[in-house]
């Protein structure tokens, strides 16, 4: 079995990105960048695939500038084979990766692709679904759980209400959620070999893909800020005040 | 300008985040028709065809339909919505599955979780977990778009007589089927719809330590959250998470207890109406969002305030 596991560059989660005071993005100047921390489930899923001899080959595949090279080869050092940067220094909406996907899916043929559930940039949720839906394959979104069984993938998800189990026909699409795996940390001697994997570039133009943007942002502002509030004293102050003054209790 | 808003429901009841949704609809525009995908769901048409200022409510009844496997209702929603300018669903985990597979099929992008209407075609939707906010337009001619519960007030469920007419679609494509499932049991309210909510964090120590909890959610009528961390830890299930990567919630009284708060809580707590935390650590950036904050010892705190409520 081969898996495709595409990855997001994005800014680190313990960055705390704030508005540019003119409001026309997020401000991102020297800010550290690593692996969409979803991303970096999908790589272990993968490469734990790998080590129980259930799939043969790992590739990992992103969609962005140059400098993603940096994050496709951390996927090489945690265990992935090859890489593929589509590289283009367009913003890319989730649709246009999806169709970027779809072509790299085409040319390569995996069995299954794992992606991560959203990334924490854009939260927005839509590449894995949109890329099944392209593909006109099964979507196992969220998922906790994998379980592979000859042409068939049961997938535990987590929904709202607990988990849910659905069965896929392969080839299919998998998200991962917080609690599939705990990604493992790359090795040195893991980190110089892989300097030495393939790592090939291919252009939208060469996939024949129009990843054109159809949302324009018009601005980027700060959320409304809560106002401070006060430090009581005791449970007895606390249940005096919720009660008579945020009236939120009786 | 026609708008198609996909009931969420469990085949008996009609959920309250498609309430939400409606909201979000009437400020698009004022021509709404619903979509009621299910199998024996003749009791959620029925409370949808209840809901004021709604044109007609489509049932789509086929037993393909009835576990809401995304691959179907994706099918089938991109088929309904083709003759519609806007497509609306609740950013629950159900419309979060299958609404971009509908925007994939119409070619179309997607706008998610929106928090706010500006306009037909321009919206705002949290981005960063929620510490920036982005203003957005679309130029697709479909606009696809999932609603953030917490962004809308509920619209009213009583005194509309819509009509009901059927669409005759079976979109089942095969390829994926349901299992099973292991839901939550639970006499609590849900959490993305209870009025209060208490939730603890890495502070708990264990998941033993949430029946500290459990005394005041009852009395309270609360429904318990916890943090990512509590998560990650094992404390309790993921289901419980309030965060950016778990459940958005609103409530009127938010109980933070041993949570630090971390961005990633903040952003699924931080539009309650009143914040509560409980924290030994006087530093930590929860009291920054709240409005009533207790420097102590949960577990001297937690049983003195479940006897004096």
């Amino acid at each position: 079995m081969k898996v495709l596991v595409p990855i997001k560059r994005v800014v680190d989660y313990n960055v705390k990105v704030r508005a540019k005071s003119d409001e026309t993005g997020p401000d991102l100047a020297n800010v550290k960048m690593a692996i969409n921390p979803f991303c970096e489930i999908a790589v272990e899923e993968a490469v734990r695939l790998k080590e129980s001899e259930t799939a043969q080959e790992v590739i990992a595949v992103s969609i962005g500038s140059n400098a993603c090279q940096e994050q496709l080869r951390t996927a090489l050092a945690l265990g992935a084979d090859r890489a593929i940067l589509v590289e283009t220094e367009l913003e890319v909406e989730p649709l246009g990766v999806a169709k970027l996907l779809k072509a790299v899916v085409e040319k390569e043929q995996p069995d299954l692709i794992i992606l991560g559930k959203q990334a924490i940039d854009d939260d927005s949720n839509q590449t894995g679904q949109m890329l099944a839906s392209l593909l006109s394959y099964a979507q196992g979104t969220f998922a906790s759980e994998i379980k592979i069984e000859g042409d068939k993938i049961d997938v535990t998800r987590e929904v709202d209400g607990g988990l849910q189990t659905v069965s896929l026909n392969l080839p299919a699409v998998v998200t991962t959620d917080l609690r599939l795996n705990e990604p493992r940390y790359a090795s040195l001697p893991n980190i110089m070999k892989a300097k030495k994997k393939s790592l090939d570039t291919l252009t939208p133009e060469e996939l024949n893909v129009d990843a054109s943007p159809r949302i324009e942002t018009l601005k980027v502002s700060p959320p409304p800020e809560r106002a401070a509030g006060v430090i009581v004293e005791s449970v007895d102050e606390l249940v005096e005040k919720l009660k008579n003054e945020a009236k939120v209790i009786t | 300008m026609s708008i198609l808003v996909v009931v969420e429901h469990d085949n008996e009841e009609l959920k309250g985040a498609t309430l939400n949704t409606v909201t979000a609809a009437k400020e698009i525009g004022s021509e709404i028709d619903l979509l009621v995908a299910g199998f024996s769901c003749d009791s959620v048409a029925d409370q949808a065809c209840s809901i004021p200022g709604i044109g007609k409510v489509l049932v789509a009844n086929k037993e393909s339909y009835k576990n809401f496997l995304a691959e179907n209702i994706g099918t089938l929603v991109s088929e309904v919505g083709k003759g519609y300018s806007h497509i609306l669903a609740a950013a629950t985990s159900n419309g979060k599955n299958f609404m971009p597979r509908v925007a994939a099929l119409l070619d179309v992008s997607q706008v998610s979780e929106i928090i706010s209407v500006l306009s037909e075609d321009t919206f705002e939707r949290p981005i960063y977990a929620g510490n920036c906010i982005a203003t957005v337009k679309s130029s697709d001619s479909i606009k696809v778009i999932t609603v953030r519960a917490t962004g809308f007030d509920d619209c009213e469920v009583e005194g509309g007589s819509a009509t009901k007419e059927i669409v005759d679609l079976d979109s089942n494509l095969g390829i994926s089927s349901f299992v099973g499932e292991e839901l939550a049991e639970s006499d609590r309210p849900e959490l993305t719809s209870a009025d209060i909510v208490i939730s603890g964090g890495r502070g708990m120590q264990n998941g033993e330590n949430f029946s500290l909890l459990e005394g005041i959610a009852d009395k309270l009528g609360a429904a318990i959250g916890a943090s990512r961390a509590a998560v990650d830890s094992g404390f309790v299930p993921n289901d419980m998470q309030v965060g950016q990567t778990g459940k958005i919630v609103a409530p009127n009284l938010y109980i933070a207890v041993g949570i630090s708060g971390a961005i990633q809580h903040l952003a699924g707590m931080k539009d309650s109406k009143v914040i509560v935390a409980i924290n030994k650590d006087e530093e930590a950036p929860i009291f920054q969002v709240a409005d009533y904050g207790l420097v102590a010892d949960l577990f001297e705190a937690l049983p003195e305030l479940e006897s004096k409520l």
